[in-house]
């Protein structure tokens, strides 16, 4: 009937439940609650399920999108589960982290005329649904080849080489500099919006698959990659180490106590867990008036932070418009509604202290767009005589992050591009030094979770190649 | 787990030696270098210069004074109990290079990290006297080892207890007025480090200092560590640890050392109070 198309259609997306702003906003749970089994089968039925799928050519990972929704829609939750596995191993993170919104959610059909399928709500329900319910039966694992692959770095595209392997009959051992496994899954994206439970059980899985996981071990400086080879009798290297270098801004009173990078202000929160202090041992600095510089996703996660651990004001201060902010939108409207402030055109020029070496202060500069630059966005341009003064006692700077050359560095043949990344095929994943591959941020610069991922499962079908076929 | 093989206490238990088991970073290790060590799940990340490395055995040695609650949760550790986690080696090691006549001045259990190096440098054919400061005789640590690690040893006390009454700045003005020094390394604390480096620069004898600040990673990866040398910012971790003393910006680190001072009293304090016979 017509009709029943038509309220089909008009079905709105519904809305996944919340912590409200004002609780959560003093809290390090998660902020979205999830969606109930009756939830997800409604939302599930928004699907239209095209025949030619939009929105599948919009995942970097090519998940069956109408595939893993359908089994939803009809209650067949481990069945979808393992609709998703096939493409990509980690979809309880991917769920939660992913910017759906500029990716398979952005060309969904539905979403022309109104709000699209909820398409990554229902990703993070199949894995929830899996992790609360399900069997935690291992998938097949091909007899052991006896060849052995050193994975170093334990951030998503590791993560994904690992499990990639493991299965395919391959002896594989992560090595990982921090005494935790996970990446920026652990030390950087708070507990409120990727629980660490999560990433845990994640790890665990592959180490019930057979992975070894070697925290505590800096490749540069523990064991050298060429070691690796000639000592440890490591048939190939993947190197996914990401961009671990903090940029700062590199303007007068920087190394006042109150600034630090947002690698070690999460770090500090994250990784060492020291919203907990005194519980466990690692302080963080407690700002009640507190600035983030940047307006990206780790400037988002710095400011809530610092609102969780208690800051009276928090403000994001980025010198371009609010169209040009790199966070994912649902991430800065979160923000908006725990109360972070935004002062946008706004660029600060040099900091402030006191005889203690404490901050208490920033100058700042108003901004105007002018010409597009390289990046294709509007250059911002200082208004002269613009001088205004902020007053904050901690400064968390996010302004992006570089190349670690830690790794790099200390390995010979390593061939780097001009800003310190590791020159990589982009299809494979193959690096210019025999044995070794590598991909995710080390290889991009600092990208998304996903397109990591799908960096390591390209390496891990040429790694196989190779390690069946030669070079 | 990184399992103690010996624990001593040194300094009236003020100062503890630990052997710990840790092949990998044994293997590899150079004068100079530090590890990051963590006692247990909730423990913070601590930097420590290491103060003997064995190869043959998988061992390595720190010595480290009982200062906040994170050193006094690594006194309670005995041997056969582990550090959770060990991280190393990291930073750059000491250029160790034949360059005649070196003075290596030690203070506190900085003189601990001093070893290692006073002994390379003099494995290289160096002319090394060794100066060593502490608060008192008690207090003074490695005398015996770095005897045998110079060529001369002196040693000076603020209160006169033992060797020379004063500072090492004394001690160490009287072997520049010999004007045969070409090079000083100073590993103290950062006052000591500072006021030596005053001294050598009226020499113009150039000078190496091993910087401490407060670390979280130790992979160039946070600028918790950052420094200034020569106007510059500098990642400890993996621009240093050992700077040229003449360049390094003394008040600065200073204050970025105690940025967490409140905190780690408060933490301190409520350790001790929870294990009053831990903590002493
Ligand atoms: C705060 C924050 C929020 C983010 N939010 C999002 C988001 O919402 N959505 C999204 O898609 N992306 C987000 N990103 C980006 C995303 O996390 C990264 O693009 C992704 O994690 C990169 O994965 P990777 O595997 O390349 O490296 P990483 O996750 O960086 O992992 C690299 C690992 O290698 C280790 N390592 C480094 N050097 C060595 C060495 N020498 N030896 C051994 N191990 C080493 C590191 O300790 C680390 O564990 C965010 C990033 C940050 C920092
Ligand atoms: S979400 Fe939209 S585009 Fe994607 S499969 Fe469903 S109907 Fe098609
Ligand atoms: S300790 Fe983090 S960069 Fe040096």
């Amino acid at each position: 009937m017509a009709g029943q198309a038509a309220k089909k259609e008009k079905t709105p997306r519904l809305k996944m439940p919340e912590q409200e702003p004002h609780v959560r906003a003093r809290n390090f749970h998660e902020v979205p609650l999830g969606l109930t089994a009756e939830m997800a089968i409604e939302e599930a039925g928004r699907c239209l399920q095209c025949k030619k799928p939009a929105c599948v050519p919009g995942c970097p990972v090519g998940i069956d999108i109408p595939g893993f929704i359908n089994l939803i829609r009809e209650g067949e939750f481990t069945q979808s589960i393992r609709k998703l596995w096939e493409k990509n191993s980690l979809p309880a993170v991917c769920g939660r982290v992913c910017p759906q919104e500029i990716q398979c959610e952005g060309l969904c059909i539905v979403g022309k005329k109104g709000e699209p399928v909820a398409i990554g709500n229902l990703e993070r329900f199949a894995a929830d649904q899996e992790r609360a319910h399900g069997t935690g039966e291992l998938p097949p694992r091909a007899k052991p080849n006896g060849k052995k692959v050193a994975v170093v770095g334990s951030g998503p595209s590791g993560l994904t080489v690992a499990g990639d392997l493991i299965v395919k009959g391959y002896d594989v051992t992560i090595l990982e500099a921090f005494h935790k496994p996970g990446g920026v899954l652990v030390y950087g994206i708070p507990e409120f919006r990727l629980p660490k439970a999560i990433v845990a059980q994640e790890i665990n899985f592959l180490e019930r698959l057979g992975v070894k996981v070697e925290c505590n071990a800096v490749v540069g400086r523990t064991v050298s990659v060429d070691e690796l080879f000639e000592e440890e009798g490591y048939d190939a290297v993947y190197i996914g180490v990401g961009a671990g270098l903090p940029r700062f801004m590199n303007i007068p009173g920087e190394n006042l106590i109150g600034i630090l990078s947002a690698n070690e202000y999460l770090t500090r929160a994250n990784l060492m867990k020291a919203y907990l202090f005194p519980e466990v041992d690692t302080p963080i600095p407690i700002g009640k008036n507190v600035v983030v510089l940047g307006a990206g996703n780790v400037a988002m996660d710095a400011a809530r932070t610092a609102m969780r651990l208690g800051a009276d004001k928090v403000r994001i201060v980025y010198r371009r418009s609010r169209d040009e902010m790199p966070a994912r939108t649902a991430e800065i409207h979160h923000a908006e509604e725990e109360g972070i402030e935004f002062f946008l055109l706004t660029n600060p020029t040099r900091y402030f202290g006191n005889e203690q070496g404490r901050l208490t202060g920033m100058e700042c500069l108003k901004m105007e767009l002018g010409e597009p630059d390289d990046s294709g966005r509007r250059r911002p341009v200082p208004m002269e005589g613009s001088e205004f003064s902020l007053d904050c006692d901690l400064c968390v700077v996010a302004v992006g992050s570089g190349a670690n050359p830690l790794l790099t560095q200390s390995t010979k043949d390593m061939q780097l591009n001009k800003w310190g990344y590791i020159d990589a095929d982009l299809e494979t994943g193959k690096t210019r030094k025999k044995g070794v591959w590598a991909g995710g941020d080390i290889v991009t610069g600092a990208a998304t979770v996903i397109l990591a991922m799908g960096a390591g499962r390209k390496a891990a079908d040429s790694i196989d190649q190779y390690l069946s076929w030669g070079w | 787990m990184f399992t103690i093989v010996n624990r001593e206490e040194m300094a009236e238990g003020t100062v503890i030696l630990n052997e710990i088991e840790a092949p990998r970073i044994a293997s590899r290790a150079k004068p100079g270098q530090f590890v990051i060590l963590k006692a247990n799940e909730e423990g913070e990340r601590i930097p420590l210069t290491m103060a003997e490395t064995d190869p043959q055995k998988g061992t390595i040695t720190i010595i480290y004074m009982v200062v906040g609650k994170s050193t006094a949760l690594f006194k309670t550790l005995q041997v056969g109990e582990a550090y959770q986690d060990v991280i190393g080696p990291l930073g750059k090691p000491t250029t160790v290079e034949k360059v005649g006549n070196i003075v290596c001045v030690g203070g506190g259990t900085g003189i601990a990290v001093m070893h290692p190096i006073t002994r390379a440098l003099k494995d290289a054919g160096n002319h090394v006297t060794a100066i060593l400061g502490a608060r008192s005789k008690d207090l003074l640590i490695l005398e015996e080892k770095m005897a045998a690690a110079s060529h001369e040893l002196l040693i000076t006390t603020d209160d006169g207890s033992y060797g020379r009454k004063g500072f090492v700045t004394d001690a160490l003005k009287d072997v520049l007025d010999k004007g045969d020094t070409q090079m000083v390394v100073a590993i103290g604390p950062v006052p000591m480090m500072k006021f030596v480096s005053k001294l050598t620069s009226e020499y113009q004898v150039k000078t190496i200092v091993s910087l401490n600040p407060i670390m979280v990673d130790g992979t160039g990866m946070c600028g918790g560590c950052r420094v200034t040398i020569g106007g510059k910012t500098k990642f400890a971790c993996v621009d240093g640890p050992e700077f040229d003393g003449h360049q390094v910006d003394y008040d600065e680190l200073m204050l970025r050392i105690q940025a967490y001072c409140e905190d780690e009293k408060r933490c301190f304090e409520d350790y001790c109070m929870l294990k009053p016979d831990y903590a002493r």
